[in-house]
Protein backbone atom coordinates (compact mmCIF):
# COMPACT_ATOMS: atom_id res chain seq x y z
CA UNK A 1 0.00 0.00 0.00
CA UNK A 2 1.29 3.45 -0.87
CA UNK A 3 2.39 5.59 2.08
CA UNK A 4 0.18 8.48 1.03
CA UNK A 5 -2.91 6.29 0.98
CA UNK A 6 -2.04 4.91 4.39
CA UNK A 7 -1.71 8.46 5.71
CA UNK A 8 -5.14 9.30 4.34
CA UNK A 9 -6.65 6.39 6.20
CA UNK A 10 -5.00 7.38 9.42
CA UNK A 11 -6.45 10.83 8.82
CA UNK A 12 -9.86 9.27 8.36
CA UNK A 13 -9.56 7.43 11.65
CA UNK A 14 -8.89 10.71 13.41
CA UNK A 15 -11.68 12.47 11.57
CA UNK A 16 -14.19 9.91 12.74
CA UNK A 17 -13.12 10.49 16.35
CA UNK A 18 -12.77 6.83 16.89
CA UNK A 19 -11.73 5.99 20.37
CA UNK A 20 -8.54 4.33 21.51
CA UNK A 21 -9.68 0.84 20.77
CA UNK A 22 -10.04 1.61 17.13
CA UNK A 23 -6.49 2.90 16.86
CA UNK A 24 -5.42 -0.70 17.07
CA UNK A 25 -7.05 -1.10 13.72
CA UNK A 26 -5.11 -0.02 10.68
CA UNK A 27 -5.69 -0.45 7.04
CA UNK A 28 -2.80 -2.80 6.45
CA UNK A 29 -3.94 -5.50 8.87
CA UNK A 30 -4.69 -8.87 7.36
CA UNK A 31 -7.92 -10.82 7.70
CA UNK A 32 -7.60 -12.68 10.98
CA UNK A 33 -5.80 -9.86 12.76
CA UNK A 34 -8.41 -7.35 11.63
CA UNK A 35 -11.19 -9.71 12.67
CA UNK A 36 -9.72 -10.05 16.15
CA UNK A 37 -9.07 -6.35 16.56
CA UNK A 38 -12.57 -5.41 15.42
CA UNK A 39 -14.23 -7.84 17.76
CA UNK A 40 -13.73 -5.84 20.93
CA UNK A 41 -15.08 -2.50 19.63
CA UNK A 42 -18.10 -4.23 18.15
CA UNK A 43 -18.83 -6.24 21.28
CA UNK A 44 -18.47 -3.08 23.33
CA UNK A 45 -20.93 -1.36 21.01
CA UNK A 46 -23.21 -4.31 21.52
CA UNK A 47 -22.98 -4.33 25.30
CA UNK A 48 -23.10 -0.57 25.70
CA UNK A 49 -25.86 0.18 23.20
CA UNK A 50 -27.40 -2.72 21.27
CA UNK A 51 -28.40 -4.82 24.27
CA UNK A 52 -29.58 -1.97 26.56
CA UNK A 53 -31.46 -0.43 23.64
CA UNK A 54 -33.16 -3.75 22.97
CA UNK A 55 -34.01 -4.50 26.59
CA UNK A 56 -35.27 -1.03 27.53
CA UNK A 57 -37.30 -0.65 24.34
CA UNK A 58 -38.79 -4.11 24.73
CA UNK A 59 -39.89 -3.62 28.32
CA UNK A 60 -41.29 -0.14 27.63
CA UNK A 61 -42.88 -1.47 24.45
CA UNK A 62 -44.54 -4.34 26.32
CA UNK A 63 -46.07 -2.01 28.89
CA UNK A 64 -47.36 0.18 26.07
CA UNK A 65 -48.58 -2.93 24.24
CA UNK A 66 -50.53 -4.25 27.23
CA UNK A 67 -52.17 -0.88 27.70
CA UNK A 68 -53.00 -0.65 24.00
CA UNK A 69 -54.34 -4.20 23.88
CA UNK A 70 -56.65 -3.54 26.83
CA UNK A 71 -57.80 -0.28 25.27
CA UNK A 72 -58.54 -2.08 22.01
CA UNK A 73 -60.66 -4.64 23.84
CA UNK A 74 -62.75 -1.93 25.48
CA UNK A 75 -66.42 -1.60 24.62
CA UNK A 76 -66.14 2.18 24.44
CA UNK A 77 -65.09 3.54 21.06
CA UNK A 78 -63.57 6.61 22.71
CA UNK A 79 -61.10 4.33 24.45
CA UNK A 80 -60.65 2.03 21.47
CA UNK A 81 -60.05 4.55 18.70
CA UNK A 82 -56.75 6.08 19.88
CA UNK A 83 -55.34 2.58 20.25
CA UNK A 84 -56.47 1.61 16.76
CA UNK A 85 -54.99 4.75 15.21
CA UNK A 86 -51.70 4.28 17.05
CA UNK A 87 -51.30 0.67 15.94
CA UNK A 88 -52.27 1.50 12.38
CA UNK A 89 -49.88 4.47 12.13
CA UNK A 90 -46.90 2.58 13.52
CA UNK A 91 -47.51 -0.54 11.48
CA UNK A 92 -48.14 1.52 8.37
CA UNK A 93 -44.87 3.47 8.41
CA UNK A 94 -41.25 2.31 8.15
CA UNK A 95 -39.32 2.06 11.38
CA UNK A 96 -36.49 4.05 9.83
CA UNK A 97 -38.87 6.91 9.07
CA UNK A 98 -40.13 6.82 12.67
CA UNK A 99 -36.56 7.00 13.93
CA UNK A 100 -35.79 9.96 11.67
CA UNK A 101 -38.93 11.81 12.75
CA UNK A 102 -37.95 11.49 16.40
CA UNK A 103 -34.28 12.35 15.94
CA UNK A 104 -34.15 14.68 12.94
CA UNK A 105 -37.74 15.88 12.83
CA UNK A 106 -38.54 16.86 16.41
CA UNK A 107 -35.69 19.43 16.70
CA UNK A 108 -37.61 21.66 14.28
CA UNK A 109 -40.31 21.79 16.98
CA UNK A 110 -37.57 22.73 19.41
CA UNK A 111 -37.57 19.25 20.89
CA UNK A 112 -34.06 17.92 20.72
CA UNK A 113 -33.44 14.44 22.01
CA UNK A 114 -30.09 12.68 22.12
CA UNK A 115 -29.49 9.73 19.81
CA UNK A 116 -29.87 7.00 22.42
CA UNK A 117 -33.14 8.20 24.01
CA UNK A 118 -34.46 8.98 20.52
CA UNK A 119 -33.83 5.39 19.54
CA UNK A 120 -35.52 4.15 22.72
CA UNK A 121 -38.61 6.25 22.02
CA UNK A 122 -38.90 5.09 18.42
CA UNK A 123 -38.26 1.43 19.17
CA UNK A 124 -40.62 1.36 22.17
CA UNK A 125 -43.43 2.87 20.12
CA UNK A 126 -42.74 0.36 17.40
CA UNK A 127 -42.67 -2.67 19.68
CA UNK A 128 -45.74 -1.36 21.51
CA UNK A 129 -47.82 -1.42 18.34
CA UNK A 130 -46.74 -4.84 17.12
CA UNK A 131 -46.81 -6.52 20.51
CA UNK A 132 -50.24 -5.07 21.32
CA UNK A 133 -51.71 -7.09 18.46
CA UNK A 134 -50.04 -10.22 19.81
CA UNK A 135 -51.29 -9.60 23.34
CA UNK A 136 -54.78 -8.77 22.12
CA UNK A 137 -54.92 -11.97 20.11
CA UNK A 138 -53.70 -14.03 23.07
CA UNK A 139 -56.30 -12.50 25.39
CA UNK A 140 -59.03 -13.25 22.85
CA UNK A 141 -57.75 -16.82 22.49
CA UNK A 142 -58.53 -17.61 26.14
CA UNK A 143 -61.96 -19.22 26.28
CA UNK A 144 -64.96 -17.23 27.45
CA UNK A 145 -65.50 -19.90 30.10
CA UNK A 146 -62.39 -18.72 31.93
CA UNK A 147 -63.82 -15.21 32.25
CA UNK A 148 -67.13 -16.65 33.41
CA UNK A 149 -65.54 -18.95 35.95
CA UNK A 150 -63.62 -15.97 37.33
CA UNK A 151 -66.81 -13.91 37.51
CA UNK A 152 -68.69 -16.67 39.30
CA UNK A 153 -66.17 -16.75 42.12
CA UNK A 154 -66.86 -13.04 42.53
CA UNK A 155 -64.03 -11.46 40.56
CA UNK A 156 -64.36 -8.10 38.87
CA UNK A 157 -63.24 -7.74 35.27
CA UNK A 158 -59.88 -6.30 36.32
CA UNK A 159 -59.14 -9.05 38.81
CA UNK A 160 -60.18 -11.69 36.30
CA UNK A 161 -57.87 -10.17 33.69
CA UNK A 162 -54.94 -9.98 36.07
CA UNK A 163 -55.30 -13.28 37.92
CA UNK A 164 -56.89 -15.60 35.38
CA UNK A 165 -56.68 -14.34 31.82
CA UNK A 166 -53.27 -12.68 31.51
CA UNK A 167 -51.29 -15.56 33.04
CA UNK A 168 -52.79 -17.86 30.42
CA UNK A 169 -52.45 -15.31 27.63
CA UNK A 170 -48.78 -14.92 28.53
CA UNK A 171 -48.19 -18.55 27.76
CA UNK A 172 -49.83 -18.14 24.37
CA UNK A 173 -47.96 -14.97 23.54
CA UNK A 174 -44.42 -16.08 24.39
CA UNK A 175 -43.52 -17.53 20.96
CA UNK A 176 -44.78 -14.56 18.91
CA UNK A 177 -43.36 -12.06 21.41
CA UNK A 178 -39.98 -13.78 21.18
CA UNK A 179 -40.14 -13.18 17.46
CA UNK A 180 -40.75 -9.51 18.06
CA UNK A 181 -37.88 -9.43 20.52
CA UNK A 182 -35.44 -11.06 18.12
CA UNK A 183 -36.55 -8.73 15.33
CA UNK A 184 -35.94 -5.84 17.68
CA UNK A 185 -32.35 -6.96 18.34
CA UNK A 186 -31.69 -6.77 14.63
CA UNK A 187 -33.69 -3.60 14.07
CA UNK A 188 -31.53 -1.75 16.58
CA UNK A 189 -28.88 -1.68 13.82
CA UNK A 190 -31.01 1.09 12.30
CA UNK A 191 -30.03 3.26 15.25
CA UNK A 192 -26.62 3.52 13.58
CA UNK A 193 -28.29 5.97 11.21
CA UNK A 194 -29.11 8.37 14.03
CA UNK A 195 -25.57 8.24 15.40
CA UNK A 196 -25.99 5.69 18.17
CA UNK A 197 -22.63 3.95 18.31
CA UNK A 198 -24.11 0.50 18.62
CA UNK A 199 -22.71 -2.68 17.21
CA UNK A 200 -23.38 -1.98 13.57
CA UNK A 201 -22.21 1.61 13.65
CA UNK A 202 -18.94 0.34 15.06
CA UNK A 203 -18.76 -2.04 12.12
CA UNK A 204 -19.39 0.80 9.69
CA UNK A 205 -16.73 2.92 11.29
CA UNK A 206 -14.17 0.15 11.08
CA UNK A 207 -15.14 -0.70 7.53
CA UNK A 208 -14.84 2.93 6.53
CA UNK A 209 -11.22 2.88 7.60
CA UNK A 210 -10.16 -0.52 6.40
CA UNK A 211 -12.32 -0.95 3.31
CA UNK A 212 -12.65 -4.57 4.34
CA UNK A 213 -16.45 -4.48 4.06
CA UNK A 214 -17.01 -8.17 3.57
CA UNK A 215 -15.01 -9.25 6.58
CA UNK A 216 -16.32 -6.58 8.93
CA UNK A 217 -19.98 -6.89 7.99
CA UNK A 218 -19.84 -10.69 8.14
CA UNK A 219 -18.32 -10.29 11.58
CA UNK A 220 -21.19 -8.00 12.61
CA UNK A 221 -23.67 -10.49 11.20
CA UNK A 222 -22.10 -13.30 13.24
CA UNK A 223 -22.34 -11.23 16.40
CA UNK A 224 -26.05 -10.53 15.81
CA UNK A 225 -26.56 -14.18 15.09
CA UNK A 226 -24.93 -15.20 18.36
CA UNK A 227 -27.08 -12.76 20.35
CA UNK A 228 -30.26 -14.05 18.69
CA UNK A 229 -29.22 -17.65 19.16
CA UNK A 230 -28.68 -17.10 22.88
CA UNK A 231 -32.07 -15.38 23.10
CA UNK A 232 -33.82 -18.29 21.45
CA UNK A 233 -32.36 -20.57 24.10
CA UNK A 234 -33.79 -18.29 26.80
CA UNK A 235 -37.14 -18.36 24.99
CA UNK A 236 -37.20 -22.15 25.00
CA UNK A 237 -36.42 -22.20 28.71
CA UNK A 238 -39.29 -19.82 29.45
CA UNK A 239 -41.71 -21.82 27.32
CA UNK A 240 -40.70 -25.00 29.03
CA UNK A 241 -41.32 -23.46 32.42
CA UNK A 242 -44.76 -22.23 31.41
CA UNK A 243 -45.62 -25.61 29.96
CA UNK A 244 -45.90 -27.17 33.39
CA UNK A 245 -49.63 -26.61 33.51
CA UNK A 246 -50.59 -27.37 29.94
CA UNK A 247 -51.50 -30.76 28.59
CA UNK A 248 -49.14 -32.01 25.93
CA UNK B 1 -88.00 -18.42 50.26
CA UNK B 2 -84.38 -17.72 49.36
CA UNK B 3 -85.16 -16.15 46.02
CA UNK B 4 -88.31 -15.32 44.16
CA UNK B 5 -88.19 -14.54 40.46
CA UNK B 6 -90.99 -12.72 38.70
CA UNK B 7 -91.54 -11.83 35.05
CA UNK B 8 -88.08 -12.86 33.89
CA UNK B 9 -87.56 -12.35 30.16
CA UNK B 10 -84.48 -12.51 27.99
CA UNK B 11 -83.91 -12.24 24.25
CA UNK B 12 -80.82 -12.74 22.15
CA UNK B 13 -81.27 -10.36 19.25
CA UNK B 14 -84.71 -11.28 17.93
CA UNK B 15 -84.89 -14.65 19.62
CA UNK B 16 -86.90 -14.73 22.84
CA UNK B 17 -85.17 -17.31 24.99
CA UNK B 18 -87.05 -16.71 28.23
CA UNK B 19 -90.64 -15.54 28.31
CA UNK B 20 -92.15 -14.37 31.56
CA UNK B 21 -90.56 -16.91 33.90
CA UNK B 22 -91.78 -17.18 37.51
CA UNK B 23 -89.77 -19.35 39.90
CA UNK B 24 -89.36 -19.57 43.62
CA UNK B 25 -86.26 -21.09 45.10
CA UNK B 26 -86.69 -22.40 48.60
CA UNK B 27 -83.90 -22.45 51.10
CA UNK B 28 -82.36 -25.90 51.52
CA UNK B 29 -84.26 -27.33 48.59
CA UNK B 30 -83.07 -28.74 45.28
CA UNK B 31 -84.67 -27.48 42.10
CA UNK B 32 -83.93 -29.29 38.84
CA UNK B 33 -84.52 -27.76 35.46
CA UNK B 34 -85.07 -30.11 32.53
CA UNK B 35 -86.03 -29.61 28.94
CA UNK B 36 -84.83 -29.97 25.36
CA UNK B 37 -81.83 -27.98 24.16
CA UNK B 38 -82.79 -24.46 23.23
CA UNK B 39 -85.60 -24.45 25.77
CA UNK B 40 -83.92 -21.67 27.79
CA UNK B 41 -82.91 -23.69 30.84
CA UNK B 42 -79.24 -22.78 30.73
CA UNK B 43 -80.08 -19.13 30.09
CA UNK B 44 -82.35 -19.15 33.13
CA UNK B 45 -79.53 -20.53 35.25
CA UNK B 46 -77.06 -17.99 33.87
CA UNK B 47 -79.45 -15.14 34.66
CA UNK B 48 -79.33 -16.22 38.29
CA UNK B 49 -75.62 -15.52 38.27
CA UNK B 50 -75.63 -12.37 36.13
CA UNK B 51 -73.67 -14.17 33.43
CA UNK B 52 -76.60 -13.08 31.30
CA UNK B 53 -78.32 -9.79 31.91
CA UNK B 54 -82.12 -10.30 31.82
CA UNK B 55 -84.18 -7.84 29.79
CA UNK B 56 -86.97 -7.77 32.37
CA UNK B 57 -87.79 -9.37 35.66
CA UNK B 58 -87.51 -8.89 39.38
CA UNK B 59 -85.33 -10.94 41.73
CA UNK B 60 -86.20 -10.72 45.41
CA UNK B 61 -83.89 -12.33 47.95
CA UNK B 62 -84.84 -13.19 51.51
CA UNK B 63 -82.29 -10.69 52.84
CA UNK B 64 -84.09 -7.86 51.10
CA UNK B 65 -81.85 -7.55 48.05
CA UNK B 66 -84.16 -6.75 45.17
CA UNK B 67 -83.02 -6.39 41.60
CA UNK B 68 -85.26 -5.03 38.90
CA UNK B 69 -83.89 -5.67 35.44
CA UNK B 70 -86.19 -3.20 33.71
CA UNK B 71 -83.13 -0.94 33.65
CA UNK B 72 -79.60 -2.26 33.24
CA UNK B 73 -78.41 -3.12 36.74
CA UNK B 74 -75.22 -1.55 38.06
CA UNK B 75 -71.93 -3.39 38.19
CA UNK B 76 -72.15 -3.45 41.99
CA UNK B 77 -75.58 -5.08 41.87
CA UNK B 78 -74.40 -7.64 39.33
CA UNK B 79 -71.48 -8.40 41.63
CA UNK B 80 -73.78 -8.68 44.65
CA UNK B 81 -76.05 -11.07 42.79
CA UNK B 82 -73.08 -13.06 41.58
CA UNK B 83 -71.59 -13.41 45.02
CA UNK B 84 -74.73 -15.07 46.31
CA UNK B 85 -74.20 -18.14 44.19
CA UNK B 86 -71.55 -20.59 43.13
CA UNK B 87 -71.58 -21.97 39.61
CA UNK B 88 -70.54 -25.37 38.29
CA UNK B 89 -70.07 -25.42 34.54
CA UNK B 90 -70.68 -28.11 31.97
CA UNK B 91 -67.10 -27.77 30.73
CA UNK B 92 -65.65 -27.37 34.27
CA UNK B 93 -63.75 -24.18 33.37
CA UNK B 94 -61.08 -24.83 35.95
CA UNK B 95 -58.15 -22.42 35.86
CA UNK B 96 -55.51 -24.46 34.00
CA UNK B 97 -52.57 -22.50 35.43
CA UNK B 98 -53.54 -23.27 39.01
CA UNK B 99 -53.48 -26.52 40.94
CA UNK B 100 -56.69 -28.10 42.21
CA UNK B 101 -56.05 -26.52 45.61
CA UNK B 102 -55.30 -23.09 44.14
CA UNK B 103 -58.47 -23.29 42.08
CA UNK B 104 -60.41 -23.71 45.30
CA UNK B 105 -58.55 -21.08 47.34
CA UNK B 106 -58.54 -18.39 44.63
CA UNK B 107 -62.04 -17.05 45.35
CA UNK B 108 -61.84 -16.91 49.16
CA UNK B 109 -58.30 -15.48 49.26
CA UNK B 110 -58.28 -13.09 46.31
CA UNK B 111 -61.91 -11.99 46.20
CA UNK B 112 -63.12 -12.41 49.76
CA UNK B 113 -59.73 -11.60 51.31
CA UNK B 114 -60.15 -14.23 53.94
CA UNK B 115 -57.32 -15.45 56.11
CA UNK B 116 -54.99 -17.67 54.09
CA UNK B 117 -54.49 -20.36 56.71
CA UNK B 118 -58.24 -20.68 57.31
CA UNK B 119 -58.91 -20.88 53.59
CA UNK B 120 -56.22 -23.48 53.15
CA UNK B 121 -57.90 -25.62 55.79
CA UNK B 122 -61.34 -25.05 54.28
CA UNK B 123 -60.11 -25.89 50.78
CA UNK B 124 -58.49 -29.09 51.94
CA UNK B 125 -61.66 -30.17 53.70
CA UNK B 126 -63.74 -29.35 50.62
CA UNK B 127 -61.41 -31.35 48.41
CA UNK B 128 -61.67 -34.17 50.89
CA UNK B 129 -65.45 -33.91 50.72
CA UNK B 130 -65.31 -34.40 46.94
CA UNK B 131 -62.78 -37.20 47.38
CA UNK B 132 -59.74 -35.47 45.93
CA UNK B 133 -57.57 -34.54 48.85
CA UNK B 134 -54.73 -36.70 47.53
CA UNK B 135 -54.87 -34.89 44.19
CA UNK B 136 -54.91 -31.35 45.50
CA UNK B 137 -51.51 -30.41 44.15
CA UNK B 138 -52.18 -31.61 40.62
CA UNK B 139 -53.02 -29.31 37.73
CA UNK B 140 -56.37 -29.70 35.96
CA UNK B 141 -54.85 -31.37 32.90
CA UNK B 142 -53.54 -34.12 35.17
CA UNK B 143 -57.08 -34.95 36.34
CA UNK B 144 -59.87 -36.88 34.65
CA UNK B 145 -63.06 -35.11 33.60
CA UNK B 146 -64.93 -36.37 36.65
CA UNK B 147 -62.15 -35.26 38.96
CA UNK B 148 -62.02 -31.85 37.32
CA UNK B 149 -65.74 -31.43 37.77
CA UNK B 150 -65.45 -32.34 41.44
CA UNK B 151 -62.75 -29.69 41.84
CA UNK B 152 -65.18 -27.33 40.09
CA UNK B 153 -67.78 -28.13 42.74
CA UNK B 154 -65.27 -27.55 45.54
CA UNK B 155 -64.26 -24.25 43.98
CA UNK B 156 -67.89 -23.10 43.90
CA UNK B 157 -68.51 -24.25 47.48
CA UNK B 158 -65.41 -22.42 48.72
CA UNK B 159 -66.93 -19.00 48.32
CA UNK B 160 -69.67 -20.18 50.69
CA UNK B 161 -72.58 -19.23 48.46
CA UNK B 162 -76.20 -19.28 49.52
CA UNK B 163 -77.12 -20.94 46.28
CA UNK B 164 -75.32 -23.55 44.17
CA UNK B 165 -75.96 -23.54 40.43
CA UNK B 166 -75.14 -26.51 38.21
CA UNK B 167 -75.18 -26.18 34.43
CA UNK B 168 -75.42 -29.72 33.04
CA UNK B 169 -72.58 -30.82 35.30
CA UNK B 170 -72.26 -34.29 33.79
CA UNK B 171 -72.99 -33.63 30.11
CA UNK B 172 -69.33 -33.44 29.09
CA UNK B 173 -68.33 -36.55 31.02
CA UNK B 174 -67.67 -40.09 29.85
CA UNK B 175 -70.51 -42.32 31.08
CA UNK B 176 -68.37 -44.15 33.63
CA UNK B 177 -67.39 -40.85 35.28
CA UNK B 178 -70.89 -39.45 35.70
CA UNK B 179 -71.63 -41.37 38.88
CA UNK B 180 -68.79 -39.90 40.95
CA UNK B 181 -70.01 -36.36 40.21
CA UNK B 182 -73.67 -37.13 40.87
CA UNK B 183 -72.73 -38.75 44.17
CA UNK B 184 -71.06 -35.55 45.31
CA UNK B 185 -74.13 -33.51 44.36
CA UNK B 186 -76.40 -35.93 46.21
CA UNK B 187 -74.23 -35.55 49.31
CA UNK B 188 -74.65 -31.78 49.08
CA UNK B 189 -78.41 -32.22 48.88
CA UNK B 190 -78.27 -34.21 52.12
CA UNK B 191 -76.42 -31.32 53.73
CA UNK B 192 -79.33 -29.09 52.75
CA UNK B 193 -77.53 -26.91 50.25
CA UNK B 194 -79.92 -24.84 48.17
CA UNK B 195 -79.27 -25.93 44.60
CA UNK B 196 -80.54 -25.30 41.11
CA UNK B 197 -79.49 -28.01 38.68
CA UNK B 198 -79.88 -28.08 34.93
CA UNK B 199 -79.60 -31.74 33.97
CA UNK B 200 -80.57 -34.43 31.51
CA UNK B 201 -80.17 -37.21 34.04
CA UNK B 202 -83.79 -38.16 34.73
CA UNK B 203 -83.06 -40.77 37.36
CA UNK B 204 -80.71 -38.46 39.20
CA UNK B 205 -83.21 -35.60 39.09
CA UNK B 206 -85.82 -37.91 40.55
CA UNK B 207 -83.58 -38.88 43.43
CA UNK B 208 -82.11 -35.51 44.27
CA UNK B 209 -84.80 -32.93 43.55
CA UNK B 210 -87.47 -31.47 45.74
CA UNK B 211 -88.95 -29.80 42.73
CA UNK B 212 -88.61 -30.13 38.97
CA UNK B 213 -89.25 -27.57 36.28
CA UNK B 214 -89.78 -28.67 32.71
CA UNK B 215 -89.05 -25.95 30.17
CA UNK B 216 -89.73 -25.70 26.47
CA UNK B 217 -89.58 -22.78 24.06
CA UNK B 218 -88.73 -20.27 26.76
CA UNK B 219 -91.67 -21.17 29.00
CA UNK B 220 -92.02 -23.24 32.11
CA UNK B 221 -94.29 -25.97 30.81
CA UNK B 222 -94.60 -28.00 33.97
CA UNK B 223 -93.58 -27.47 37.54
CA UNK B 224 -93.91 -29.74 40.57
CA UNK B 225 -92.37 -32.48 42.69
CA UNK B 226 -90.31 -35.03 40.75
CA UNK B 227 -92.72 -37.91 41.23
CA UNK B 228 -95.37 -35.84 39.47
CA UNK B 229 -93.39 -34.11 36.71
CA UNK B 230 -91.09 -37.02 35.93
CA UNK B 231 -93.29 -40.00 36.77
CA UNK B 232 -96.71 -38.76 35.75
CA UNK B 233 -96.36 -35.65 33.61
CA UNK B 234 -99.56 -33.83 32.72
CA UNK B 235 -98.27 -31.98 29.69
CA UNK B 236 -97.80 -33.70 26.37
CA UNK B 237 -94.51 -31.95 25.69
CA UNK B 238 -93.07 -33.25 28.96
CA UNK B 239 -94.27 -36.74 28.18
CA UNK B 240 -92.70 -36.66 24.71
CA UNK B 241 -89.41 -35.33 26.04
CA UNK B 242 -89.14 -37.90 28.80
CA UNK B 243 -89.99 -40.68 26.40
CA UNK B 244 -87.29 -39.53 24.02
CA UNK B 245 -84.54 -39.44 26.60
CA UNK B 246 -85.61 -42.58 28.44
CA UNK B 247 -85.93 -44.62 25.23
CA UNK B 248 -83.52 -43.00 22.80
CA UNK B 249 -83.86 -45.72 20.14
Amino acid sequence: MEPSLKLLKIGLVKMFHLNDMLFAITADQGGWELFKNSLLPMIKGGIKYTIPLTLISFVAGLILALLTAIMRLSKSSIVRTPAIVYVSAIRGTPLLVQLFIVFYGLPSLNITIDPFPSAIIAFSLNVGAYASEIIRASIISISKGQWEAAYTIGMTQNTALRRIILPQATRVSIPPLSNTFISLVKDTSLASLILVTELFRRAQEIAAVTYDFMLIYIEAAILYWIICFLLSIVQQAIEKRLERYTAT
Amino acid sequence: MLLSIKGLAKSFNELEVLKDIEVEIEKGKVLSIMGPSGSGKTTLLRCLNALEQPDRGIFTFDDGLTLNFEKKISKQDALRLRRKSGMVFQSYNLFPHKTALENVTEGPIIVQKRNKADVQELAESLLEKVGLKDKMNLYPHQLSGGQQQRVGIARALAIEPELMLFDEPTSALDPELIGEVLTVIKDLAKENWTMVIVTHEVQFAEQVSDEVIFMDGGYIVEHGPPDKVLKAPREQRTQQFLQRILNPS
